[in-house]
């Protein structure tokens, strides 16, 4: 066990894990983040996608020896009010089903609005291909993402 | 809508059932969000419950207006949690937004709480509507008998009752203490709404878990958290059912963040019950894992080694040669009608073992104390797993507690107990409340799956081209098990034929027989058992026999359905069926995707295909474009349904029916298992891939006609079509026929 100190939605916590810990699993079981889900455990379902240094990052591959200081972002800490466009779109549009991939599918949605804030389809396709969705939510995933952009336009415009 | 999270909405509920249960403790998963973290486990809180209104065990109207919805069913993903409570805010007259959902846990109580076979819908639509009614109109006698006025000058609306004549209105909580005084009228004393005054059925509703969803707040199994709670894994036999003979438990103990390891034995013969294996119970899930990676353990594997799907495939082509072992239905002359035919076919058709893969692996929170076990599962059917449980460990029924959570999708996966008795089992063993985790790896290689199999078919045209002939042997899987004294061999869930199944009871001489192969893999329903692989071979060979005819796909279907109204079923599972019904959701969905009117270039075409299972009548077209390399790319897939006179809530119905979409077309394409030497072959979604987005339909389009019939369910009547639709565009477009799923398997390249 080794000491590691992280910075996690703005907050510096200190965690007691194993150095090949998972972020993953410092999230869910260290830190009391059950956002953060586990899915596959070798980053093909993307259920686990989370920010570090405002890169979609798979948790559940990702040592905790090696996040350091960086930030990590998790849907918790997405938006402080809960309300990033992307959550308002996806309650808007009623994207889940049984909802569990949807915070992966949300935090790989933010990244790609952060550096295309009008993503076609075709760039949500090439962007979200990582993150599984078993309930098949893909074309409201799809609208998601627009009507996302749609209204961080309108707070960018107000 | 108020924003209800499970946190803040379960917290009454739960502390007065724990209440009940005797334990103050396990309040962790309930009352710690996830910014709460320093709380530890919160205290009980002192909402009063006195004066509440609570005319059945589903409706609670507190004095100060706030109304409880109980929702009995499991939420796996279907929307039941939404849609079932929504019939009962309708009937009670109340705004949606000041609604609060609480999950019920497993309580007789309730009813059933099995979620399987689309019944939620069905089996409580018509009670729920009673159950709103009811208390409705004990609220309007209570503001009745205040005002000294006639009931029937009184209305309910947004939840105030109202004296239009005095202009007088009582709020719910204000009259829920008068309410709760009276008796519970008479079912004949009782008036439903007329649908046409529907305000919230039929809308678009978002899923009542949606603002928690979307704010990662804990809801799943495998989010519960309990003080001192402990992380198991369980390592079976990669060979199905094996049994342990040895293995190196005292190294795995001493591992760090280790506290136990051990072995369980099996509970018997059952492949869906507790198999042998050994658990390691550890402080965090990756000491858990980490263990796991060291564990080292002698198997007698037993004589499920020796099976393949290779073996069982060669087998399948030689029992193809004879007849069934089991006759199905035998309707005039089937030999001599082929003999006869002025065209006969032959086809063989094939599908693989196939996992469920829900995205949250099973897994089951379990804690034993004082001869009683407490278990929060993400289940499908609660009842079966405190059965399976009281059976196995020799508990009874009433010392087992059942607290359902939400579930990261179900397919009928989470019908089975078998990750719920592991964590009894090994919960039974450990002085703390035990989290047991699948790895994916478990989930894909002790899945209960849906059996593969092989239909050897033949069909004859007469001269005007009119299908006067059709054989179908289809060689199965089973398993043998014993009833009753007697070994026999039961087919796997969804793997047997009904003599029922189209085109049966349409065809003049028609033979349907099958085989069955032992096997030692377990096997479980999946989404629209049998129908999602049956549809796909039927209308797959009808398309076949139509192109060989000369004639119109969508005609010759028509033709085959014929006149009739409703066919009787027969045998012990026949159900009628309602070709009225069924030839309208056709031709309306050959309307809308303009059926015959398109014209489509070489590798673009037009599939078409319907079925009937879980009382709804659902057919489809999709528009493909194959690329000469052979890319699939389905552009467009229109669904009509038909179930019944009512849609609960659009928004989750169109939902449900495009999901079904996306996975019938993932499972065409993609999804196959090997057996080898009585093991699975793959193990994660690397080698056992899923659909993802890009592969998606652009554009899905649902049509709900409505009928004046039984409202039904909708998570698995919209899936089976899709295969032959999609299988019959692919024909029409390239002239290739798909006869072996997945879709991997055959070159679609043209030229």
């Amino acid at each position: 066990m080794s000491k590691y100190t992280l910075t996690v939605n703005g907050t510096t916590r200190t965690v007691d894990v194993a150095p090949d810990t998972p972020l993953l699993w410092v999230l869910r079981d260290a830190l009391d983040l059950a956002g953060t889900k586990y899915g596959c455990g070798v980053g093909q379902c993307g259920a686990c996608t989370v920010h570090v240094n405002g890169q979609p990052t798979r948790s559940c591959i990702t040592p905790i020896s090696e996040v350091g200081r960086k930030a990590v972002t998790t849907l918790e800490g997405l938006d402080p009010k809960g309300s990033h466009p992307l959550q308002r779109a996806w309650q808007e549009l009623d994207v889940p089903q049984c909802g569990y991939c949807q915070a992966g599918q949300i935090m790989t949605a933010a990244a790609l609005l952060k550096s295309k804030p009008d993503p076609t389809d075709e760039d949500i396709d090439a962007a979200l291909g990582g993150n599984l969705c078993r309930c098949g939510t893909y074309l409201r995933i799809r609208a998601g993402i627009h009507r996302a952009a749609e209204l961080a336009k309108k707070k960018g415009a107000a | 809508m108020s924003t209800p999270t499970l946190v803040d909405t379960g917290r009454r509920d739960f502390l007065k059932k724990s209440a009940l249960a005797g334990g103050g403790l396990v309040l962790g998963f309930y009352l710690k969000s996830a910014d709460s973290l320093a709380e530890g486990v919160a205290k009980p809180s002192t909402v009063p419950t006195t004066g509440e209104f609570r005319p059945n065990a589903f409706i609670r109207i507190a004095p100060n207006g706030v109304i409880t919805l109980i929702s009995k069913q499991p939420e796996i993903g279907q929307g039941i949690k939404t849609s079932l409570p929504m019939v009962i805010a309708e009937e009670l007259e109340v705004n949606w937004q000041d609604v609060h959902i609480v999950q019920g846990d497993l309580d007789a109580v309730y009813g059933s709480q099995s979620a399987g076979g689309s019944r939620s819908t069905p089996t409580n639509y018509e009670e729920f509507h009673r159950l709103g009614a009811t208390a409705r109109t004990m609220l309007i006698d209570a503001a009745a008998r205040s005002w000294k006025v006639p009931a029937g000058e009184c209305i309910a609306e947004n939840s105030v009752v109202h004296h239009p004549k005095s202009k007088r209105r009582l709020g719910y909580g204000a009259l829920a203490v008068k309410a709760s005084a009276l008796p519970v009228p008479a079912a004949d004393q009782v008036k439903l709404k007329d649908p046409k005054n529907y305000k919230l059925l039929g809308s678009r509703i978002g899923g009542v878990d949606n603002p928690s969803v979307v704010t990662g707040k804990p809801l799943f199994g495998i989010d519960v958290r309990l003080p001192g709670m402990l992380y198991a894994v369980y390592e079976k036999c990669p060979a199905f059912a094996g049994k342990v003979m040895s293995a190196n438990l005292d190294a795995i103990k001493s591992l760090p963040g280790v506290r136990d390891a051990f072995v369980l034995e099996s509970s018997g013969a059952d492949l869906r019950g507790l198999l042998p294996g050994v658990a390691i119970v550890a402080e965090s899930t990756w000491a858990a894992f980490s263990a796991r990676k060291k564990l080292e353990v002698s198997w007698d594997e037993g004589k499920v080694a020796s099976e393949s799907w290779e073996g069982f495939a060669a087998m399948a082509q030689e029992l193809a040669k004879q007849s069934g072992t089991e006759t199905l239905r035998k309707d005039g002359d089937v030999a001599a009608a082929l003999a006869g035919a002025a065209k006969r076919l032959e086809a063989a058709y094939s599908y693989p073992f196939i996992s469920h893969a829900s995205i949250e692996p099973q897994n089951c929170t379990a804690w034993f104390r004082d001869g009683r076990m407490e278990i929060w599962a993400p289940s499908q059917n609660p009842e079966n797993g405190q059965k399976v449980v009281a059976e196995t460990l020799g508990i009874p029924k009433d010392r087992i507690t059942v607290h359902l959570t939400r579930a990261g999708g179900g397919f009928g996966r989470r019908l089975s107990a078998d990750y719920v008795v592991e964590a009894a089992a090994i919960a039974q063993r450990v002085k703390a409340p035990v989290k047991l985790t699948w790895s994916r790896e478990d989930d894909l290689r002790h899945d209960h799956f849906r059996a593969g199999g092989f239909h050897f078919l033949r069909g004859g045209l007469d001269a005007k081209g009119e299908l006067i002939a059709w054989h179908n042997h289809f060689v199965t899987f089973a398993n043998r098990v014993n009833q009753d004294g007697k070994s026999l061999l039961q087919p796997g869930a969804g793997a047997s034929l009904s003599g029922d199944e189209f085109p049966g009871r349409w065809v003049a001489n028609c033979l349907l027989e099958q085989t069955p192969l032992e096997c030692g893999i377990p096997m479980g329903p999946w989404r629209a058992p049998g129908s999602n692989v049956f549809a796909w071979v039927f209308h797959s060979f009808l398309d076949e026999l139509a192109h060989a005819a000369g004639r119109d796909p969508l005609d010759f279907r028509l033709d085959i359905l014929g006149d009739r109204s409703i066919v009787p079923g027969t045998g012990e599972k026949g159900v009628p069926y309602d070709v009225s019904r069924m030839k309208h959701v056709l031709q309306h969905v050959a309307e809308q995707a303009q059926w015959g009117k398109k014209q489509f270039p070489k590798g673009q075409g037009q599939g078409i295909a319907f079925h009937f299972s879980h009382r709804g009548y659902i057919a489809q077209v999709a528009e493909v474009t194959v690329s000469k390399d052979g890319k699939l790319k389905v552009d467009r897939v229109v669904v009509a349904t038909d179930i019944g006179a009512q849609i609960v809530n659009l928004s989750g119905a169109e939902n449900q029916v495009q999901g079904s979409v996306v996975d019938g077309l993932g499972t065409l394409m993609f999804q196959e298992l090997d057996v080898a030497k009585g093991r699975i072959v793959q193990g994660n979604f690397h080698d056992y891939p899923m659909i993802r987005i890009a592969d998606a339909p652009t554009k899905i389009e649902v049509h709900f006609l409505k009928t004046d019939c039984p409202v039904t369910g909708l998570g698995e009547p919209a899936l089976p079509p899709l295969a032959p639709a999609v299988c019959n565009a692919i024909f029409a477009a390239t002239g290739i026929r798909v006869r072996r799923l997945p879709l991997a398997r055959t070159d679609l390249r043209w030229s």
